[in-house]
Formats: structure tokens, sequence, C-alpha cells
């Protein structure tokens, strides 16, 4: 796209409501942050797994993993990747199977789209994308709150395993401008894109149609579940308010990070390390957690390998987590442990190696 | 999700529900808009999960 293209592009979503900045609704478009894990990483159903903000659905006989691809700057402006690589295939798709690529945004950060009104607005998805299967593949965008509404996009791989750049434009009909469609102003779930790596025929819909039915895809969409040889890679992903695809919005690591952060945060401590979380000890360890940037509700906690160093200088193994709760600063949560401690007593954490706490709060 | 066990931590109130999905272990507090406490109350509504008791 020339400069004078892209500059008229952009002033028209000007014009359509979008904003110069922060027009991107996408968290982690980029795929630079990668909080769990960077590896291969079998997806699970339903899972977040490896990219922050991004997960998977799995449901059938096959199976894939996810990992952090590099190298993919000359080609796309991104250097990173997400690279879905089949490891069980399955030909044989069952009408309930599923298998796809999911985004989910905040409900309250998409308040500017005025969906449930005469003036919702546009929106219009861009991404990079490289895979094996050439063909029509499918993707849906599905408006979760209220009234759950979804829309059905195909486009096409024309070449195997090379980059290409896809765009594509939702436009609100009646259906979206009617107040049941209003996008709650909560931290609920907004939005949810699914890249389609292949669906049972159950969910098979039409194509540019906004629907209430449980529709993901068409029956066009190729089988990209179909080989171990088959490979699908994700970046450059945005979606801005207007009918054209502008220039992607980069952004510095840090913001991105801080942007997942409000979904997903974890400590990790070497061995013998203490972490720097300070607790008191009533019948159990009271601990608060503070958070550079407040998570979206009261997160779920894992914890592997810590342990409470009290005043003798003596440890207790961390048997649980209860009483987790969430204000507008701290995450605060209980450490159960297998024997009481001393009650009033100062503690820290303390990695029993390699020791980790997560919070997960994703939508 | 695949959520094999769910357990209250604590028998005196709802503390949280301790599951364990796909061999993992999570502590899920009890407060409608998390994701895993909203899978579980989806789950026991479906009759597919029952969450146990604390010892």
């Amino acid at each position: 796209m020339s400069k004078a293209a892209e500059l008229a592009a952009l002033i028209a979503n000007v014009n359509k409501g979008s904003s110069l900045a922060a027009k991107n609704f996408i968290q982690n478009g980029s795929f630079q942050v990668w909080q769990r894990a960077t590896a291969a990483t079998a997806q699970t159903d339903g899972d977040y797994k490896t990219a922050d903000r991004w997960f998977g659905w799995v449901s059938g006989g096959g199976a894939y993993t996810t990992e952090k691809s590099t190298g993919h700057l000359a080609d796309t402006g991104h250097e990173n990747a997400l690279k879905v690589a089949v490891t069980t295939a399955d030909t044989s798709i069952a009408s309930g199977d599923y298998y796809a690529i999911t985004h989910r945004i905040e409900a309250q950060n998409l308040q500017s789209l005025q969906y449930g009104s005469a003036n919702a607005k546009p929106v219009t998805l861009s991404f990079w994308v490289k895979a094996t299967k050439t063909g029509i593949n499918t993707l849906s965008l599905t408006k979760d709150d209220s009234t759950a509404i979804r829309m059905v996009k195909e486009f096409t791989i024309n070449s195997s395993n090379t980059w290409e750049y896809k765009t594509m434009t939702f436009i609100p009909d009646s259906s979206i401008k009617t107040a049941a469609s209003a996008i709650v102003n909560d931290t609920g779930r907004g939005f949810q894109l699914n890249w389609v790596l292949k669906y049972g025929s159950t969910y098979d819909g039409t194509a540019d149609a906004w629907t209430t039915s449980s529709h993901f895809t068409t029956s066009n969409g190729v089988n990209n579940m179909d080989s171990t040889s088959n490979t699908f890679y994700l970046t450059g992903v945005q979606l801005e308010i207007g009918e054209k695809a502008t220039a992607f919005e980069h952004e510095p690591y840090d913001t991105t990070l801080k942007k997942a952060s409000r979904y997903y945060t974890e400590i990790a401590r070497a061995d013998n390390n203490t972490c720097h979380l300070v607790g008191y000890v009533q019948a159990t360890t009271v601990a608060r957690f503070g958070f550079d940037v407040s998570m979206r509700t009261s997160p779920t906690i894992t914890e592997t390998n810590f342990g409470i160093l009290y005043s003798t200088g003596s440890e207790q193994a961390v048997t649980g987590v209860a009483d987790i709760t969430q204000d507008s600063q701290f995450v605060s949560f209980k450490l159960t442990t297998a024997a009481n401690l001393n009650v009033g007593e100062a503690v820290v954490l303390y990695a029993n190696g390699a020791a980790t706490l997560t919070f997960d709060a994703e939508i | 999700m695949n959520i094999t066990e769910a357990k209250y931590t604590a028998k005196d109130s709802g503390k949280s529900i301790k599951i364990i999905v796909d061999g993992n272990t999570m502590y899920v507090p009890l407060v409608e808009g998390n994701r895993h406490y909203d899978e579980i109350q989806r789950q026991v509504k479906a009759g597919t999960l029952t969450i146990k008791d604390a010892d």
C-alpha cells in the first residue's frame, strides 16, 4: 500500500470513529509476549498454553501444538508469529469436532463500537497468515455479550507455506443495531475471534451473514488438521474501527506486557530464592500480592514448589490456596500449610526447587 | 475444559475450589466471571461434574 493510500485509509477510518492511537482492539497481535511458554506445547481444549491472550480449542481425534516462531520480520513486519503444528492428524472430522485458535476481547474495551445502537460501527480485521493447506479457510467473529451473534468470513490461502496478508470487514446490520446486541460495559467477554483449523458440520453456516446460530465456519473450509505435515502461522493481527485495514499499530514490549498482565501473570523463582511476597499468619498464612495492573477479576491460582519460611528459619511446604479475592490494588489469598505457624508472625515465600505462582484472570 | 476433579478447600464456607485440569492443580475463587468458576458451574449444572466437600 502506498503512503497516500495508507493515509486515505486512515482518514476514512477516523471519519468512521476510529482513533489515531490505540486503534487495535487485539492484544499481543504481534506475538511479542509469551509468559507461559515459548516452546511447542500441546494444546488442550479451551486453555491458554503459550502466547499471551491467545488460546486454542481441541475436540476430536486430532491434536496440535502451539509455539513461538521467529524470523518473520522481513516477510511480515513482525519478528514473531504463533505457530500451530498438527501432531495427530484427524482426517475424518466428526460433526461435533472443533479445532481453532481464539482471541477474546474484554467487553468494556469495545464500547466505542456503539453496538446496540443505530450508530454501530464497522470493524476491519487484518492479519498475516502462512499455512500448508491451500484453499478456503474461515474465521468467525462472535459478539458474546447480551444476545450472542456472530459472522463467519472466508479467506483463501493461495500458496502453500507462504506468508499472505488478509483483510476483512464486519459491517453491522439491523440485528447488531438493536438494543439486544449491546455490549455491556463490564469486564466480561465482548468479542471472540476464531481462526478455524477445522470444525465439524454441526457448526457450518453461511459466510458474511450475522447469525445467532452456533455457526463458526462454512462447509467450504479446508481441513488444516488432516496431516502431521500441516502448519498454520499467524501474526500481525489487528482489529480496528472502520472499513479499511491500516498499518499495524506496533507498541513497546512493556505496553503489551502490561495489557496482558491484566489477564495473566506469573512469579517464577529459582531454587532457594525468596519471593518478594510478605504475609502474616492467622490460622493460615495470608498473602497479599500487589500488581502494577489490576487483574480483570479474582484470578485462578496455581502454585508449584513454594514453601513458607518463618522466624525460626524453618520452612513449611504450601499445601493449598484458599480465599482468593481481588480488590483495586491487590490479589489476596490464604496459603495453607501442613502445620499451623505462629499467629502474628511475618513470613516470606521460599522456593523449594523451580517455583512458580500463576494468576489467571483470562476471559 | 477437561476438569477431572473438583473439591472445596475448606468446610466452614466456600473458600475456593481445587480443580484438576489435564493433570494440573488449580485453585479457583468463588467469583462469577472467573472463567474456571463459570466453567465449573456450567458442568455442575449439566450434571457432568460434582464438587466434593472439603476434608
